[in-house]
């Protein structure tokens, strides 16, 4: 819901992230940390991963979360956390970069 | 990140307080950090900055690269008084990211049809908060003229530490106030909080114009939460 002044439970990235912990699942949190240019979210944006591939939340407007959730499956088996950095000036730009010409940098980390 | 932040975190967050999750992006450890938390040097000057701009970002300090998360509540505002300046009001602010919910026990002014759209309580101001707490990230005006309705809400704000307090009425009309809540047990330097005569002095004549300036007032103490007790400690 637009502007409330509580948290929606059932679509907050951390709240669902706790959620799994719970549960016994191992999980990833992804953070928007830089962008650059016209960037769909904002900075401290969160994705949220488990180990089977769910997800939760966003860090673009859909268009590198395939590739960060692929990253955030490593970094729970590894549990070293990751900087990510997409953008149009990426090689691999018209496979998970930015259609909207920003630039992003996510961090990825294990939690726990 | 560590499991019993986020617990901290989410708790934090539900309770609707401000927190910022201070990670450092060398060696990944993080910590809760809340409002008012004393933190020294550069990183304690970038989260106070944070804690009031609600921006999140990287600062370098002590030769480290930290990504200070900032969660603040929505800040919203309460009005008490289903009045004309309210109608004017209610829009504006939510507009301006601010949703407003109305208080107003007198049920031929709290009226859906002069309220459309927007968080309607024909009740007393007892009842309402009794149910749903002010809380720091909240304003409060009272607007209806009436100390019925408008003192214990008004004492209510200023113990719930509201970012803004406002209170309609010429300073005739305040003086009286003082005196009615220094009985209600108010002390003198919680009341000197009230923003009264209400709104920033741009001489608005009408409704809508006042709405604008307690508006802006409100837009004021929100951005510069935290600034004015340095200040007095300084």
């Amino acid at each position: 819901m637009e502007n409330s002044i509580y948290l929606d439970e059932a679509r907050d990235p951390l709240i669902i992230a706790e959620g799994w912990m719970k549960d016994g699942k191992d999980v990833a949190i992804a953070t928007v940390v830089e962008t650059w240019g016209s960037a769909p979210r904002p900075v401290g944006s969160h994705l949220v991963i488990d180990a089977d591939g769910n997800f939760h939340g966003s860090v673009s407007g859909g268009c590198v979360e395939g590739a960060v959730v692929t990253e955030a499956v490593d970094v729970i088996d590894s549990g070293k956390a990751r900087m990510l950095e997409f953008g149009v000036a990426d090689e691999t730009a018209w496979q998970v970069g930015l259609s909207c010409g920003g630039r992003i940098r996510v961090y990825v980390e294990r939690l726990g | 990140m560590d499991p019993y932040a986020l617990k901290t975190l989410n708790a934090e967050r539900r309770a609707r307080r401000a927190v910022i999750l201070v990670t450092d992006l060398g060696d990944g450890r993080d910590r809760i950090v809340r409002e008012g938390d004393q933190v020294a040097g550069e990183l304690g000057a970038a989260i106070a900055k944070a804690f009031r701009s609600g921006n999140s970002g990287s600062v370098e300090a002590e030769g480290r690269t930290f990504f200070l998360n900032a969660y603040l509540p929505q800040p919203r505002v309460m009005v008490i008084g289903a009045v004309h300046i309210s109608q004017a009001l209610a829009p504006m602010a939510k507009i301006a990211g601010y949703p407003v919910e109305i208080v107003d026990p007198r049920t031929a002014f709290a009226t859906a049809d002069r309220f459309p759209d927007v968080a309607l309580h024909a009740e007393w101001p007892e009842d309402v908060l009794s149910r749903q707490p002010l809380d720091s990230f909240t304003a409060l005006a009272a607007v209806t003229h009436d100390p019925k309705i408008d003192d214990f809400a008004l004492k209510a704000a200023l113990d719930a530490n509201c970012f803004y307090v406002g209170a309609l009425g010429s300073r005739k009309t305040h003086a009286k106030r003082v005196e009615r809540l220094l009985a209600m047990g108010a002390t003198a330097d919680q009341i000197a909080r009230i923003h009264a005569p209400i709104g920033l002095d741009i001489g608005a004549a009408s409704p809508a114009e006042i709405a604008v300036a307690i508006l802006a007032q409100a837009i004021q103490a929100f951005r510069s939460r935290g600034l004015e007790s340095r200040d007095t400690a300084a």
